[in-house]
């Protein structure tokens, strides 16, 4: 029980996301998660303005399933599975982002500045996420793929187009975390 | 109803990426600014046993429950819709710290701004459905 509590190292989590797009591959599907933002577009009535979204979503009723299965996953893990979302991270970094004004540094999963209640009230910070969101929506649909579709999946099965796009995911994260963030806060 | 065991494995999926800290806006943050091994080691060893698999589908010797084989659908090529999509994508992504599937998981923490960033990503679906056949591959 008490592994099951601790932080999983890397040479454990890799493997069991490999496990992962075994059990969905096996279960005659195609690993991956970034289309379920049209699906959800779909069923939101988007195929009313363009033809692009007339699709039968219950084609891809195995995928939602997936996604309601990843919120209750999340919820399962917050609840029961972490006791402490301390992070080891490197001092460098601790030291890098209070500087650029992050209070908690590795305290937690997710810092305040961005996942905090003040997204609600904050231009800037409804914006963040908002925009954020739009990137990772346009960007992943563009692409064909996210970091499991592509750089998973896309990867490991040695197609050329994963590996342009993930060299696409590095030129932005850094452009994203080297430039715009200490822009940003 | 047979499609259940999809949500059990996305909530399986849902756990290892929390407990191995996939999810972490700092864990990303550190990835992009090469200062820890961490996410590397994660997704490094998660494509070269997949790698592994793959070829297991390949040769058949891993069929899926019906007995097919297994053959993942080729990505669509394009040099230009690739490479600024992926770029478009990880701009999003460094700010956030969050993926695809991590903005669910990231619901399930009980996170509420996380909605903005979801619906910011339908938006952007959207947004691409809307201009699909103008944009270059």
């Amino acid at each position: 029980m008490d592994f099951i509590l601790q932080p999983w190292p890397w040479y454990v989590g890799g493997p069991l996301i490999a496990i992962s797009l075994l059990l969905y591959f096996y279960f005659g599907k195609n690993f991956g998660a970034s289309t379920n933002f049209e699906t959800l577009c779909t069923i939101a009535g988007a195929g009313k303005v363009s033809d692009y979204f007339k699709k039968d979503w219950k084609e891809r009723d195995f995928a939602l399933l997936f996604v309601i299965g990843l919120i209750i996953g999340g919820f399962i893990a917050a609840i029961y599975l972490i006791p402490n979302q301390a992070i080891d991270l490197n001092p460098k970094t601790v030291q890098e982002l209070t500087s650029l004004g992050f209070s908690n540094g590795g305290n937690q999963y997710f810092p305040n500045e961005i996942f905090g209640v003040a997204a609600f009230s904050s231009i800037k910070g409804f914006l963040i996420l908002l925009v954020s969101g739009v990137l990772i929506g346009f960007g992943t649909r563009y692409a064909g793929g996210c970091t499991s579709g592509h750089a998973i999946t896309g990867l490991s099965s040695l197609q050329l187009p994963s590996l342009l796009a993930v060299i696409g995911f590095f030129i932005g994260g850094i452009i994203a975390t080297w430039y715009l963030i200490p822009l940003l806060f | 109803m047979k499609n259940s065991r999809f949500l059990i494995l996305g909530i399986f999926f849902a756990i290892v990426l929390s407990k191995t800290q996939a999810i972490s806006w700092y864990r990303f943050y550190e990835m992009f600014t090469f200062q820890s091994f961490h996410m590397f080691g994660v997704i490094g060893s998660a494509v070269v046993i997949s790698m592994v698999f793959m070829r297991l589908f390949k040769s058949g010797k891993i069929k899926d429950i019906n007995g097919n084989k297994i053959v993942p659908k080729p990505k669509k090529k394009g040099v230009t819709s690739t490479l600024l999509g992926g770029t478009l994508f990880g701009l999003g992504w460094g700010i956030s710290g969050a993926c695809a599937a991590p903005i669910f998981i990231i619901l399930g923490f009980e996170l509420i701004p996380a909605l903005i960033l979801l619906v910011g990503a339908l938006l952007g679906a959207f947004i691409y459905g809307l201009c699909s056949k103008k944009l270059p591959n």
